[in-house]
């Protein structure tokens, strides 16, 4: 479903972090043209 | 050496709506010249009354138990029981009152309050158990008038009490954007809730004149252009409730800070370095009115708008009060990884397992404490409980908890969150009174303290942060290590067997 589709990734700090996020689609064949982790409080 | 033990705790709040302007989402709209947000937002604002009786707050001061708010029926700001300012952990502040801290904490006539103001705000710090060692200085009142051509010449930042100008907050310096009249008033608004904080410890019989050493944890910076943020609000914190015997430092780490202080605390005092520890924090203007979009979109009261401080005594060991079992410190190290699964093992388990614990063992979990009934309606959760349901799935994960107990460790272990959403504030420590009690009524024996911290918002790393330890129950003073006879004889006859086994050599 992922590969070779840009994707953004917006993780959570509490939640599910951008880079865990990254590793996880990285290996569907997605290609990461953003990733942040952002803290929602 | 023996382990620290936490002494007392103090939690309060200074109930501020016409603070609410300065903070960050309401400076945004302003940008914006948003009108509607603001004419919603003064619908929005909910009274003092309405503040002290809050059950989150009430938990915060001490006057129920986390236990006891999650009995109380949800939306808790539609609670009608009353409740009082003045808790077992602390005290709620009027706005009055904190305009009054606020000059009092003053050291460069940087706070004006017009001479009607003053009027009203000494009697009620005569009136107030703790704040009555500050009177006002009549004779240093400004006019109104004047005070309109320095906010006119931007110079200043107003105090307002229901909209109308009482005082204003000057800059410090005419071009140095360090010690701008907002930063000033950011910087004040710490030391002076710094300062009611900690002063609610001696309420609870602490004697800060025997304080050693303060580490004050909050998120704000102070210094010029210089050394931005070269600090020291501890010192200055101290100065003014009579810590005449202490030095001290500011510890930051975004909101990971107060978890870092436990440790540090604990750690110099284990140490030998201080007998006495005071950690304080102050509360963030600019957290004030964070989510009130959110809120008000969903005709709820604008939940944020207290500024919170919190203060916590660890000294030498008692044989009494609960201990910090710095044998068991969690860390998210620079090289750890960021899954979720990484990060609770990190902060969790393995500080558990390095001591042959089980996750199971710790009676309750103090996390990321935000009430959520601020975060949820934003979109951020019910943070507490997504980190109480992480422990517990990693417990199940390492064999310790079946899978059917998940949710049943979730409430047993945790509680609901009760701390308002300041940053550093509901990182961890909220639940040091209230677990100190419980352990010393022996309701509970252990919890965990975890901070989390955002390190990448300052655009230096991509990393966050989080730190934990134990607080438990105090084993009893230890025999003083003096002269024992049996252990004379087995280090007399270690040495012999040394010394012959050189000579045989």
């Amino acid at each position: 479903m992922l590969k070779d589709k840009k994707v953004v990734i917006l993780g959570d700090r509490d939640g599910v972090p951008g880079p865990a996020i990254e590793e996880c689609v990285k290996t569907a064949g997605a290609d990461v043209v953003f990733s942040t982790t952002e803290c929602f409080v | 050496m023996s382990f620290a033990v936490v002494k007392a705790a103090s939690y309060t709040l200074a109930h501020t709506p016409d603070f609410i302007p300065f903070g960050s989402t309401p400076t945004t709209a302003k940008a914006r010249d948003d009108q509607e947000y603001f004419a919603a937002l003064k619908n929005g604002l909910r009274s003092f009354d309405d503040v002290v009786n809050y059950p989150p707050n009430q938990c915060y001061v001490g006057n129920i138990t986390p236990h006891q708010l999650g009995e109380v029926a949800q939306p808790w700001y539609q609670d009608a029981a009353a409740g009082e300012r003045t808790g077992r952990y602390g005290d709620i502040m009027p706005q009055v009152e904190f305009y009054a801290l606020l000059k009092a904490s003053d050291a460069f006539d940087l706070v004006a309050l017009t001479p009607e103001f003053i009027e009203v705000a000494n009697p009620k710090l005569a009136a107030h158990p703790l704040l009555k060692r500050y009177t006002l200085d009549a004779s240093k009142a400004m006019a109104a008038t004047d005070m309109h051509a320095m906010l006119e010449a931007h110079k200043a930042e107003p105090l307002k009490m229901d909209g109308e100008l009482v005082g204003i907050v000057k800059q410090a310096h005419d071009e140095d954007e360090n010690l701008s009249a907002h930063i000033m008033l950011e910087n004040l608004t710490v030391k002076a809730t710094g300062v009611h904080a900690a002063l609610c410890l001696e309420a609870q019989g602490v004697d800060l004149s025997e304080v050693e050493y303060i580490i004050e944890c909050s998120e704000e910076a102070c210094g010029d252009i210089n050394q931005r943020g070269g600090g020291n609000f501890a010192k200055a914190i101290g100065e003014m409730i009579g810590c005449a015997s202490a030095t001290g430092s500011d510890l930051r780490g975004f909101c990971a800070a107060p978890a870092h202080s436990l440790i540090h605390a604990a750690a110099l005092v284990k140490g030998g370095a201080f007998k006495s520890v005071l950690v304080v924090a102050g509360g963030a203007v600019a957290k004030l009115g964070m989510n009130s979009r959110e809120h008000l979109a969903k005709d709820m009261p604008v939940l944020e708008d207290c500024l919170a401080g919190f203060a916590f005594l660890v000294t030498e060991n008692d044989g009494v009060s609960p201990i910090v079992n710095t044998d068991i410190i969690g860390r998210l190290n620079v090289g750890a990884g960021s899954s979720p699964q990484a990060v609770t093992s990190a902060l969790v388990s393995e500080p558990l397992n390095a001591v042959g614990r089980k996750i199971t063992d710790i009676d309750r979990y103090s996390a990321e404490m935000q009430n959520p009934e601020i975060t949820k309606p934003a979109g951020a959760g019910d943070v507490p409980e997504a980190n109480f349901k992480m422990i517990a799935a990693l417990a199940v994960k390492e064999g310790q908890l079946e899978r059917k107990d998940l949710l049943s460790f979730v409430k047993n272990h945790g509680m609901p969150g009760f701390a308002l959403t300041q940053g550093h504030i509901p990182s961890g420590v909220p639940y040091l009174g209230h677990g100190r009690d419980a352990i010393m009524n022996g309701e509970i024996n252990s919890f965990m303290v975890i901070g989390k911290g955002s390190l990448f918002l300052g655009r230096m790393t991509n990393l966050f942060d989080g730190i934990s330890t134990v607080v438990e129950k105090n084993p009893g003073v230890q025999e003083a290590a003096g002269f024992d006879k049996d252990e004379a004889r087995r280090l007399v006859a270690q040495a012999m067997q040394d010394v012959a086994a050189r000579l045989a050599e």
